[in-house]
């Protein structure tokens, strides 16, 4: 049985969740799913491996994760206290704030001024590989299994050899008029 | 004093700067030793794959730094293996470019018309050649087409690629897997290694110092081949010549580091930084309307929906480019594509309060993915990066086990920066948003702040010793014997890609680095042709004559 419970490792495992929610949003998972907010239709990137990529040793922040879920929940509490927000504590948190709440406090996270900017970008940014790349599988395997990130954005499936080829590319007829300047060998003046 | 193994040349980096140099000198019959940070990967090891460890995180790294991410490539090749082969040579009004230091920023002896005979050498080398428009990918095509559309023109952009090779599978920044792209594992390094150049993968220099003798001794780290964090060993060479081309994210980060052993630097190694203006828009088209009010279809049916589809750039606007316009708003607007990550986090979907790189917005932009069109500017900058204190090792603090890593560059873009910026970003909406073609929004700065696959000037050829750190034959003013010719020495922006001018400015660079290596009591001499089939045959010519 799922649980948005903030012990142990569930209380690492939802706040790297609502936070990876946060940049691609997708739809809860079962119908009390506290850690996805559902702010929008289909799979994000949760579901896209989002926490398995975190996990990854390669990324360089997997070691780190424990603290940063414990930072990022306490960066929540402490902009609920200031914004006047109630927050349940039967939940961590980042958990427990709305969508739009979890999007101010990443907002004020990465702010150009905010001295923890550079860790949070970072975990942002494989949040997004996750769903964009799927970086932490094979891509052959991603597109094979149905990856939700890769599969939405329609990336094309490879030849049986595991390689990309696009035979048609060109609309094949001049579409412009070249810079009268241009010289011989194509180049601008 | 400890003993070093010696050679004539160590070339520091094998991208442009280092190939070209490496094969010069190596040809000319200098014992020539390159040390490479990165990996050397054969044909068959670049994949198709996104997964953390494969080529493409193996051979690219992406320094964020302060207010400057810089893009580039980390393997032996350099840039030339993960770039996208796109080689015009720049307008000739740059050449008389002034930026805000008041003075021509290229060296008198350097023009347009004098670097042709150097920029031709390059073309036929590589080669590079002149599209036509049945090479012209669908992404570049319909580019052309909103051009025409606007009242603009627009070019199939100059290639070092072997079209009839390629599969337009769009994985050009994990290396070429099909031979297509001429990059310098196919030309420079090939000639370099058979006239008897040694590369050596894996060795990032950290340091420089000087020997009694004048000579120069290099002290370099050997690093994991898979982890890029992890230093297994380390090392020392002595050479007479140091050829410095570790690309300008990281030359002058050797050099500041070196400051404490060598004597000080010129003022302006780590400075005037130029990012080369670039600026990325991305487009979301209206397929109905690409029918209706550009008339193109693809075969099957589809109107465009090819984004995926093709090589990187194939088309670019030059209407820009234009000598009479003011300096910063000069530009030009080339299509292109990057792969997922780096091409799509920082795209902006319009949201409820303003632009917005994540959200729910943002994931419904994703949907439309292969109906997007990303257009680049490279324009005008203001040469206003600085490179902060050398990091530990290296040119950043490694984060991940590759690819990602932290520097010390801080770039504020200036007000004449933003105006070419802002201009363009009107460019690109002006004539995409006509008719209802597309929506187009920027890149945010917000995240990773600037951005440039192109770091230039950060250790720079000039005139003026207040301002730039080499002279015009490329030489480290008061350190003889140390030349740069990687992209840290083009003095600014070039409003085009510059692979060919650092290519060519190398060339131009070599006659008095050879010069200087004979005077220094190096057997070379200089004159070898294009590398390439000419090389082979020298070769056995020079068999015979032995």
């Amino acid at each position: 049985m799922q649980s948005d419970t903030s012990g142990g490792d569930q209380y690492r495992m939802r706040t790297l969740e609502a936070w990876a929610d946060t940049f691609v949003p997708g739809a809860k998972r079962w119908p009390d799913d506290r850690a996805i907010a559902g702010a929008a239709a289909g799979p994000g990137a949760v579901d896209a491996g989002a926490v398995e990529l975190l996990e990854t040793p390669a990324t360089g922040v997997s070691d780190g994760l424990d603290s940063l879920a414990k930072a990022l929940n306490e960066h929540a509490e402490a902009w609920a206290a200031s914004h006047g927000v109630t927050i349940d504590d039967s939940v961590p948190a980042f958990v427990a704030l709305s969508y739009a709440d979890r999007a101010a406090v990443v907002r004020m996270l990465i702010a150009p001024d905010h001295p923890e900017k550079d860790i949070w970008i970072l975990v942002a940014l494989f949040c997004f590989m996750a769903f964009d790349t799927a970086a932490h599988m094979r891509t052959v395997d991603a597109i094979a299994t149905g990856h939700p990130g890769l599969t939405a954005m329609g990336f094309a499936k490879p030849d049986a050899d595991g390689l990309w080829r696009f035979p048609y590319f060109s609309y094949g007829k001049q579409l412009a008029s070249l810079h009268p300047g241009t010289t011989p060998a194509g180049d601008p003046a | 004093m400890t003993t070093a193994e010696r050679t004539d040349i160590v070339v520091i980096g094998s991208g442009f700067g280092g190939a070209i140099a490496a094969y010069h000198l190596a040809a000319g019959g200098a014992k020539v030793v390159v040390l490479e940070r990165g990996p050397w990967l054969s044909t068959e090891e670049f994949e198709h794959d996104f997964i953390l460890g494969s080529s493409s995180t193996r051979i690219f790294e992406f320094v964020a730094g302060r207010g400057m991410s810089v893009l580039g490539g980390n393997c032996v090749g350099g840039g030339s293996v993960v770039f996208f082969a796109t080689m015009p040579r720049a307008p000739s009004f740059i050449f008389e470019r002034q930026g805000s230091i008041g003075r021509r920023l290229f060296p008198a002896a350097i023009s347009r018309e004098t670097l042709n005979p150097w920029y031709d050498r390059v073309v036929e080398a590589l080669p590079v050649h002149r599209q036509e428009w049945n090479e012209v990918t669908y992404p570049g095509g319909l580019w052309a087409a909103a051009c025409r559309h606007a009242g603009h023109t627009a070019n199939p952009v100059p290639v070092a690629i072997d079209t009839a090779m390629c599969t337009n599978c769009n994985w050009m920044m994990a290396g070429c897997r099909f031979d297509a792209k001429r990059s310098l594992l196919m030309n420079y390094l090939p000639a370099a290694i058979s006239h008897g150049a040694q590369i050596r993968p894996l060795h990032e220099v950290q340091q420089l110092s000087r020997n009694d003798d004048g000579s120069y001794r290099v002290h370099y780290s050997v690093i994991d081949d898979e982890d890029y964090r992890i230093q297994t060993g380390s090392g020392a060479i002595d050479a007479k010549i140091i050829v410095l081309a570790a690309g300008a994210g990281a030359t002058p980060v050797i050099l500041q580091r070196s400051e404490r052993t060598l004597g000080a630097m010129p003022f302006a190694v780590g400075r005037y930084f130029s990012g080369n203006g670039e600026r990325l828009n991305t487009a979301v088209l209206n397929e109905d309307k690409v029918r209706e009010v550009l008339g193109l279809s693809r075969p099957g049916g589809q109107a465009y929906r090819a984004n995926q589809i093709g090589r990187g750039p194939s088309v670019a606007s030059w209407d820009r480019l234009d000598a009479s316009l003011p300096e910063f708003s000069r530009f030009s607007l080339e299509q292109l594509y990057f792969p997922p990550g780096l091409g799509t986090i920082l795209a902006q979907a319009a949201g409820p309060d303003g632009p917005a790189w994540f959200g729910p917005e943002k994931k419904e932009m994703l949907r439309q993915w292969n109906s997007w069109l990303t257009i680049f500017t490279m324009s005008e900058d203001d040469n206003e990066g600085v490179f902060g204190p050398p990091p530990p090792s290296g040119n950043a603090v490694r984060i991940s086990q590759q690819m990602l890593g932290q520097g010390n560059l801080e770039y504020k873009p200036t007000k004449n920066t933003l105006r070419g910026w802002a201009e363009s970003d009107a460019a690109v909406k002006d004539i995409l948003e006509r008719d209802g073609l597309a929506k187009v929004m920027p890149w945010t700065n917000e995240v990773v702040g600037a951005y440039t696959v192109h770091p230039l000037a950060s250790c720079r050829i000039g005139d003026d010793p207040a301002t730039s750190a080499l002279d015009d034959g490329h030489e480290l003013r008061n350190h003889p014997g140390i030349f740069v010719t990687d992209g840290s020495a083009v003095p600014c922006g070039l409003t085009v890609n510059p692979a060919l001018t650092i290519a060519a400015l190398a060339e131009r660079a070599m006659p008095g680095i050879v010069a200087a290596a004979r005077e220094r009591g190096v057997q070379v001499k200089y004159g070898a042709p294009a590398p390439g089939g000419v090389a082979s045959a020298t070769r056995a010519v020079d068999r015979t004559a032995a």
